[in-house]
């Protein structure tokens, strides 16, 4: 089987909806898969990986923790648009720190957050051969 | 809905015997759903399944086999993160098995 580029885009808020906890588990379902992983976040999406996410008031489980396990599962490519952190006045310490570790490197721990410019998502996004839109 | 009777109470469990609330959990849990698989739970079926419940309480999920593989043989030794190491001790899957028995959902991608 050859190996394709599948890139998970995400656009929604973390609550409210179930798009993106759906595509949360969709890219850990597909990730047993060996294929080349990626992740945008656009828009709202960027929402999802804010730090100090707390779901009490509402009455749903908390899923962000989840997402810092993505890099055990080699999902280690995340893009998010810069242009949707600054509009809605977030910077990239407002976002959890995601990591994987590099097995060929002594398992040092390596960023898996991008931060990309409009222009340039486009370019990955023109990149991938299968795209999946939360 | 089902349930299962640990220590004369009555805990609840799906069609596939997963505790329906993890709150629920408590080790006679364990002890009790090993037993009803023949399964006799020593030292090494602990250290996976403390392990398990240390992860969903980090991650708030169940990991894939691959995943707890590779975990297992980082926190616990390389000789213990192989699957026929986990598979010995968990002849049913050691994502599923051991999952149930540390009271968490089945694993995520698990079919």
């Amino acid at each position: 089987m050859s190996v394709k580029k599948f890139m998970y885009i995400n656009r929604k808020p973390p609550y409210g909806t179930v798009y993106a906890l759906e595509a949360l588990e969709v890219v850990l379902i597909g990730a047993a898969f060996d294929q080349d992983v990626s992740l945008a976040f656009i828009g709202d999406g960027v929402y999802e990986l804010t730090k100090g996410q707390n779901t009490d008031a509402i009455g749903q489980k908390n899923f962000s923790p989840t997402y810092t396990a993505l890099g055990d599962y080699d999902v280690k490519k995340l893009y998010v648009e810069k242009e949707s952190l600054e509009e809605r006045g977030l910077t990239l310490d407002d976002l959890q720190h995601l990591v994987w570790e590099d097995e060929d490197d002594d398992w040092a721990e390596k960023d898996s957050i991008h931060l990309v410019s409009r222009a340039e998502m486009a370019d990955v996004l023109d990149d991938q051969d299968i795209i999946l839109s939360f | 809905m089902a349930s299962i009777d640990v220590n004369g109470k009555q805990i609840e469990v799906d069609e596939e015997g997963y505790l329906s609330n993890l709150n629920d959990w408590e080790p006679a849990v364990a002890e009790v759903m090993a037993k009803a698989e023949d399964t006799e739970l020593t030292d090494a079926h602990w250290d996976i399944i403390n392990f398990l419940r240390e992860y969903y309480e980090e991650y708030q999920i169940a990991p894939a086999v691959r995943v707890l593989t590779k975990a297992v043989g980082k926190r616990l030794g390389k000789d213990k993160g192989n699957s026929k190491y986990l598979y010995e001790l968990f002849p049913y899957g050691p994502g599923k098995q051991a999952c149930k028995y540390a009271g968490l959902p089945k694993p995520t991608g698990c079919v």
